[in-house]
């Protein structure tokens, strides 16, 4: 579905990625774990366009996201939950999902995609006329996630869900990711909290300083000797 | 003792308010959106109370007719001003944005008064007077209150109830994420100018009732609405919307107890004390 071919992108005169190629392919959830600073949110950002990588190609169901203008990715079907959430904070729950269904074909489909939202999480219906920016993390986090699939997308990117959370909140983001698989969406997910992303990811790729180190099924990489010592702590 | 005078003094300030407000909105919405500043946003107004003028008196076009052309043309304006003018500079330390516009209306005063002359021009419509007890009323700045009403309130409506409304809300709070929703941040920038000078236009067609327009009449209401403006927090359009009435209140009551240029005295004193007291605006957050 998803094929990011030997990107290196960078801000300015630094360097964060070099060379950098993964895949996803359809119904999959897949991981990028890595240490703090790998580039590992730059990646995603490539990929929706918020900066343009300096060489390389990301193509998307076979087009090529060079020829498409940032504000259309969302419309290939890729939605971002951003990192930090990045909600609208002074709009109210439901304005920040309308604002995830803004693309004209996402529109004809906003009442029967709200419904789903709500279903998915139901705290979302109760604080639907409250300002986002006075939730908690984890409802933040619940709010940041339907707005990106209000949009349709069959490509989910999430960027550290579960950063600046409670641990028993991180456990709950996590089982929600589990949730979203299985309602069929594909997933590309970034995470710092490897231990726990191995655990809903079918395969995952490790990022070091800009490069993928190693890649492999889940259950691999989680009995790794490396990524045990360096990562795990064991 | 009941001060009928007094009473049509209140009635009166609250009249101005409505019109003070819609021209504050308009300002308060471009800044709110795109983080710059206006200068020349009374100018727009004048070029917008010129070309009613214009249509009205030189090519016979029905006032509705003129009033229709010119919030068209001054939204325009707003593009023409946004795209070849703000958007070059955007990225830039933001006192280069009020250059920038600060110089447009230097050019605006200058062009109107080449293709205008300096004389003082009116529609030559005589509008009645209200009468109501033993005060009076004039018929322009009841419609014109009305109107700016009616036009704050349609605003209020676009910005909460559709999805165009909701992005220039969202844009404001966080540009970067915008194309992750499907928004292209230029062209909400283009329609918000577009908005804007519309509002300059609308306000253009109230005050040309009530006004003569001339080339410097920018001048006259220009800073008031700039004082509005910060006195309610600038970009904060319900502030803006209450410190309107409030100003109006301060000239037109203070006019009456006083004089008519005490009114503008004491409300400018008010609002220096205001600075001191909430540098961010009586309204802000």
């Amino acid at each position: 579905m998803l094929e990011v071919r030997n990107i290196s992108a960078g801000y300015g005169s630094f360097r964060a990625l070099f060379g950098v190629s993964i895949e996803v392919r359809a119904g999959e959830a897949v991981g990028v774990i890595g240490p703090n600073g790998a580039g590992k949110t730059t990646l995603l950002r490539v990929i929706s366009k918020i900066i343009s990588p300096e060489s390389g190609q990301v193509m998307m169901q076979g087009q090529d996201l060079r020829q498409v203008a940032a504000h259309r990715v969302v419309e290939m079907g890729i939605a971002h939950v951003p990192e930090h959430r990045r909600l609208f904070p002074r709009l109210t729950v439901e304005e920040n999902l309308r604002m995830g269904a803004f693309h004209p074909a996402a529109r004809r489909r906003f009442a029967e995609r709200l419904d789903f939202v709500y279903e998915l999480f139901p705290r979302m219906k109760e604080r639907r006329d409250q300002l986002a920016g006075t939730m908690s993390g984890g409802e933040q986090q619940m709010c940041a996630i339907g707005r990106a699939l209000m949009s349709g997308p069959k490509l989910l990117l999430m960027d550290e869900p579960s950063a600046g959370l409670a641990p028993v909140i991180v456990q709950q983001v996590f089982d929600l990711v589990r949730r979203i698989r299985a309602e069929g969406y594909t997933v590309l997910i970034v995470e710092q909290n490897i231990q726990q992303v191995l655990q809903v990811v079918d395969r995952a790729y490790l990022l070091e300083v800009g490069t993928i180190k190693q890649s492999g099924n889940a259950a691999d990489l989680l009995a790794s000797p490396e990524i045990r010592r360096a990562y795990l702590g064991i | 003792m009941f001060d009928s005078f007094l009473l049509e003094s209140i009635i009166n300030g609250l009249l101005l308010g409505g019109v003070l407000a819609l021209l504050a909105l308009g300002l308060n919405l471009i800044f709110g959106v795109i983080d710059v500043v206006w200068i020349c946003y009374a100018e727009l107004v004048m070029i917008g109370m010129y070309a009613i003028y214009w249509l009205y008196i030189f090519y016979g076009v029905p006032l509705p007719g003129a009033v229709i052309a010119a919030v068209l043309a001054v939204a325009l304006l707003g593009v023409l001003l946004h795209r070849f003018v703000i958007e070059p500079v955007l990225g830039t330390a933001p006192i280069n944005q009020l250059l920038v516009t600060g110089g447009v209306l230097f050019f605006l005063q200058a062009a109107a008064t080449l293709a205008f002359g300096i004389e003082f021009r009116n529609l030559g419509i005589r509008m009645p007077l209200v009468e109501f007890g033993d005060m009076f009323f004039s018929f322009a700045r009841i419609l014109a209150f009305i109107t700016a009403l009616v036009g704050v309130f349609l605003l209020w409506l676009f910005l909460t109830r559709t999805y165009l409304g909701t992005a220039i809300r969202a844009i404001s709070q966080d540009r970067e994420i915008m194309p992750l929703m499907g928004v292209d941040p230029r062209r909400i920038y283009l329609i918000t100018s577009a908005i804007g000078g519309g509002m300059a236009g609308m306000a253009a067609s109230l005050l040309v009732l009530q006004y003569d327009v001339h080339p410097a009449i920018g001048l006259s209401f220009g800073p008031i609405t700039f004082m509005v403006c910060v006195m309610g927090g600038l970009g904060n359009m319900l502030g803006g919307f209450i410190a309107a009435f409030i100003f109006a209140q301060f000239i037109s009551v203070g006019g009456y107890l006083f004089q008519i240029e005490w009114g503008y005295v004491i409300a400018f004193c008010f609002f220096i004390a205001m600075m001191f007291i909430r540098p961010k605006g009586l309204f802000s957050r």
